[in-house]
């Protein structure tokens, strides 16, 4: 089992905050590696914001073949900050060579497009990266996007924040959203695309719980959109559907919970919306999840968010301060990071809402 | 003596010898009367006794004309094995026995120069099912916990009608943020997963036809299960077309149009849409063969709703005019919707074929979204009447033809977009739940049964040469005949309350399948959850083997 957890802060908060949250949830996951996504990034990044970073690990010969693929394609890097690691013998982490988090100008060509395209784009050079350096694991690309850096790496979290020295705080790399996760050892197999959070055009996703729809997911997922690949965890579907109606629909957030829990039918009976939520229901049928599932997830404009399953299977818990939200499966990791919080305040999402946190910290519960 | 002419037929030769002790028999004539099919009758046999009196042997002879109970020796009114004199007989003094050394088949065929009819399901029993080869194998435990069946709430229905893609809803997000509906989009109904399938008012007796249909409309508002039945060809009484019970039905249209003279006319009378309209264009029964209703159950009322004087009733075998799918999904499902003003799904029942995945991909990229459901037939399918020899050799089975339907569909993306609908053979051990729940596993959005309802009505036959009478005319129990004395036997109450109580049962057992595998809606085409005992099935189903 998982467990995961999301700061969302006005501030600019190093990962050691992350580290912390999770800590004392060990008991509930298996320290078996690390992983987090940042949006909205300050430190060194914070004068890149427009810019996509490529968030990867990789051994000599993939570092090489990446930089001249991105070079190819008209890539220019303009800024590069490699982690400064300690080494330290007993650590437990399935160390890569490289750990690369390149910031790059876009092509020449591309720099007077639109939004749009650079975002096609981005997605295109990742996928093709992924996919040359699939190839004797020479390299595994998280992200490449503006804002955004991704960390992950099969081991002890607690060892893997020592390795790159994260338990330290400083104000090099911070962001004003963090989300991570605990667990490498997947149902599946144990690869490093495996780890949640993941990431796809803006949105992360991560999820604490069991699809038990995976199948019927995936079989859906794999026609729709050239970025739905891997499937490595039943939790991407969540990603993925995220991706889906969010951006590839148009809709709004809101309509992700009709989608992955639609309300049963008695109740859709009752609605005004009902011929709205009836379609969607059907022509997404399979998109729908079962099982135990809490799911925290990002938008590209950095609004955070959570729900949970239909039947509410997994817990999860949201505190607050003035000047920051945390997600979080267990309470204790949030007393941890947020001591002095009103704890009177914190929100257990029910089954039949998504609750959704926007840039102001501005707390909603929409109830499907 | 007589030179004997081994020609002759004798009870030998039959499908069935009766059994009769004439020590236990006290004449009473109710297997005589009771038995539709004139198979036995009362015969007076001359008896020889020999006997002695006095104290040495003097043997002297008494002849004595003794009335009996005594099997007819005649192909045409043979013993189909119904057991109809067993269940009146107040002594168990007859009963059928089966006759393994039957020559029927040959005998029949050549006393009558004509091949061989009758009703029910393919008889050639093979190998184990397949459906039995498959079991649920992938149980919620730990990671994910199973459901309760008793205590949590389960969405068990499947849809009816077109279903768009999610790009092509004609949505709006308004001011408010929330999507608005901009233009209309096809019907579709949620309906209960098991469909009660085409039987006509013609193939069975009016008081079977109306037990279904009262079970159907209990269901649907005393159960809260939205089961729809389909009126099979043959029109519908006019006084449920103008009922609001006309909801519950799916009307049908095959090759022959029987019935629809009256329907169309009711229309201006309807006070509710039909659930559908589904067209027929094969059975898995009878593949490539059209309806039979032979002229010795065209009784007067059926002869009214169809509109057809007493003849032998025969459905092309093709629809008239129409010559490719493309015709088919224009002429047809599009006046089809149009006379319901595109309120009432439109869909399309095929005989499991080599060919059904060409067709459900004309279908399924069809560009004007108007063919509501692909219901697909196989061979295990039951029938009112057909020739032997299409019962038991033409066909293709359900299971393996439906996955080939689902992973088409898959393959391009369209999973659900027109729902899979299979029947044949489906609930033939008497357990439909499991059944249809497997064949959901495996792409079905839901199933029909026939053949299995008439069973909870009391039906004797079986897929072992038991009875399959049904196009006699002559069914012993009352269910697929017009003969009044006979269709008095069916007591419509009763039949109604078994239909209802057997879907009530097997609404529990849909759920005690849901619930170890965790789902709370039906698992549609996850396959994960089943397993197969049979390598050469899992290989083709695409499921995970094992021993």
């Amino acid at each position: 089992m998982c467990r995961i957890g999301a700061i969302k802060s006005l501030n600019y908060v190093h990962p050691s905050q992350a580290l912390l949250l999770m800590e004392s949830q060990q008991k509930g996951h298996d320290n078996s590696g690390f992983a987090m996504v940042m949006h909205d990034l300050g430190g060194i990044f914070e004068g890149y914001k427009h810019l996509p970073t490529l968030s990867m690990a990789c051994t000599d010969e993939g570092l090489k073949l990446a930089e001249e693929m991105l070079h190819t394609a008209g890539f220019q890097r303009v800024m590069q900050w490699v982690p400064e690691i300690d080494p330290r013998p007993g650590l437990d982490i399935h160390a890569m060579p490289n750990y690369v988090f390149e910031t790059f100008d876009y092509p020449k060509s591309s720099r007077q497009g639109d939004q749009k395209e650079k975002e096609e784009l981005l997605l295109d050079m990742r996928l093709k990266l992924r996919k040359a350096l699939e190839h004797d694991e020479q390299g595994f690309v998280y992200s490449f996007w503006p804002d955004v850096v991704t960390l992950k790496e099969i081991g002890d979290p607690r060892d893997i924040g020592t390795y790159f020295r994260l338990w330290a705080p400083d104000d090099k790399f911070t962001a004003k959203v963090i989300t991570a996760q605990c667990r490498q050892n997947t149902n599946y197999d144990i690869v490093r695309y495996a780890a949640h959070p993941f990431f796809l055009q803006g949105y992360t996703a991560l999820a604490n719980g069991e699809n038990t729809f995976y199948l019927k997911n995936v079989e859906f997922q794999r026609q729709l959109h050239r970025g739905y690949i891997g499937f490595e965890s039943d939790s991407q579907c969540f990603l993925y559907t995220l991706h889906y109606v969010h951006r590839e629909l148009n809709w709004p957030l809101h309509y992700y919970k009709h989608v992955v829990t639609p309300l049963p039918f008695e109740d859709i009976e009752r609605r005004e919306d009902k011929s709205q939520l009836l379609a969607m229901r059907q022509s997404l049928a399979h998109l729908e999840i079962n099982g135990p599932n809490t799911i925290i997830g990002v938008l590209p404009d950095f609004t955070m968010f959570t729900c949970c399953d239909a039947k509410k299977l997994r817990p999860v818990v949201v505190g607050r301060t003035d000047d920051t939200v945390v997600i979080s499966s267990e309470v204790c990791g949030i007393n941890d990071i947020l001591p002095d919080r009103d704890w009177e305040t914190d929100i257990y999402p029910h089954e039949r809402e998504i609750v959704a946190i926007d840039n102001n910290l501005e707390v909603q519960r929409w109830r499907q | 003596m007589e030179t004997m002419k081994v020609q002759n037929v004798t009870p030998n030769d039959m499908p069935w010898k009766i059994k009769y002790d004439a020590s236990r028999c006290t004449l009473c004539g109710s297997c005589v009367s009771a038995c539709s099919f004139r198979a036995i009758e009362a015969k007076v046999e001359r008896r020889r006794m020999v006997f002695s009196e006095g104290d040495l042997p003097d043997p002297q002879q008494r002849f004595s004309a003794v009335p009996v109970i005594r099997q007819v020796k005649d192909v045409r009114h043979y013993c189909r094995g119904c057991g109809i004199c067993e269940k009146v007989c107040p002594n168990d003094a007859i009963g059928p026995l089966r006759n393994p050394d039957t020559r029927h088949p040959i005998i029949t065929r050549c006393i009558g120069g004509d091949s061989i009819k009758r009703g029910g399901r393919k008889n050639l029993e093979s190998a184990v099912r397949t459906l039995d080869k498959i079991r649920v194998g992938r149980i919620s435990q730990m990671t994910d916990p199973s459901l309760d069946a008793q205590r949590h709430t389960f969405d068990l229905l499947a849809p009816f009608g077109r279903i768009l893609p999610a790009k092509q809803l004609p949505f709006r997000v308004n001011e408010q943020n929330s999507l608005q509906v901009e233009s209309s989009m096809p019907p579709v109904h949620w309906i209960y997963p098991v469909i009660i399938g085409d039987m006509s008012i013609g193939a069975l007796s009016w008081r079977m036809w109306e037990a279904v249909a009262m079970a159907v409309a209990y269901l649907n508002e005393e159960c809260g299960l939205p089961v729809r039945m389909c009126s099979g060809e043959g029109g519908v009484p006019v006084r449920l077309l103008k009922s609001r019970y006309l909801k519950y039905i799916i009307l049908q249209i095959a090759s022959g149009h029987f019935g629809w003279n009256r329907i169309a006319k009711a229309m201006p009378h309807m006070v509710e849409d039909p659930a559908g309209v589904l067209i027929k264009i094969g059975q898995g029964a009878k593949p490539g063969d059209g309806g039979l209703l032979q002229a010795g159950k065209v009784a007067e009322h059926i002869q009214a709703i169809r509109g057809v004087p007493r003849a032998d009733l025969l459905s092309p075998p093709n629809h008239q005019g129409l010559y490719s799918i493309e015709e088919s999904v224009q002429k047809m499902f599009l006046s089809f919707n149009a006379a319901f003003k595109f309120r009432v799904p439109v869909a399309i029942k095929v005989a499991a074929s080599a060919t059904s995945v060409s067709v459900f991909n004309n279908l399924v990229r069809d560009p004007y979204n108007i063919v509501g459901g692909f219901f697909l037939d196989g061979i295990d399918g039951g029938t009112g009447a057909a020739h032997e020899v299409s019962l038991d050799h033409t066909g293709h089975p359900i299971v393996s033809k439906l996955r080939d339907c689902y992973l088409a569909a898959t393959a391009q993306g369209r999973q659900g977009q027109i729902p899979l609908w299979a029947a044949g053979g489906l609930g033939k051990t008497g357990d439909l739940a499991a059944d249809a729940f497997k064949m959901i596993a495996l792409g079905a959005n839901g199933v029909f049964t026939g053949k299995l309802v008439l069973q909870m009505a009391g039906c004797v036959g079986n897929d072992m040469g038991r009875c399959n009478a049904c196009n006699t005319g002559l069914c012993p129990v009352g269910i697929t005949t017009q003969e009044p004395p006979l269709v008095h036997r069916l007591d419509v109450d009763r039949v109604a309350q078994n239909i209802v109580n057997y879907f009530l049962a097997m609404d529990t057992e849909f759920k005690k399948l849901l619930a170890p595998i965790g789902n709370s809606s039906l698992p549609v085409g996850r396959s994960d959850a089943l397993v197969a005992t049979d390598q050469a099935v899992a290989d083709k189903l695409q499921l995970q083997y094992v021993c």
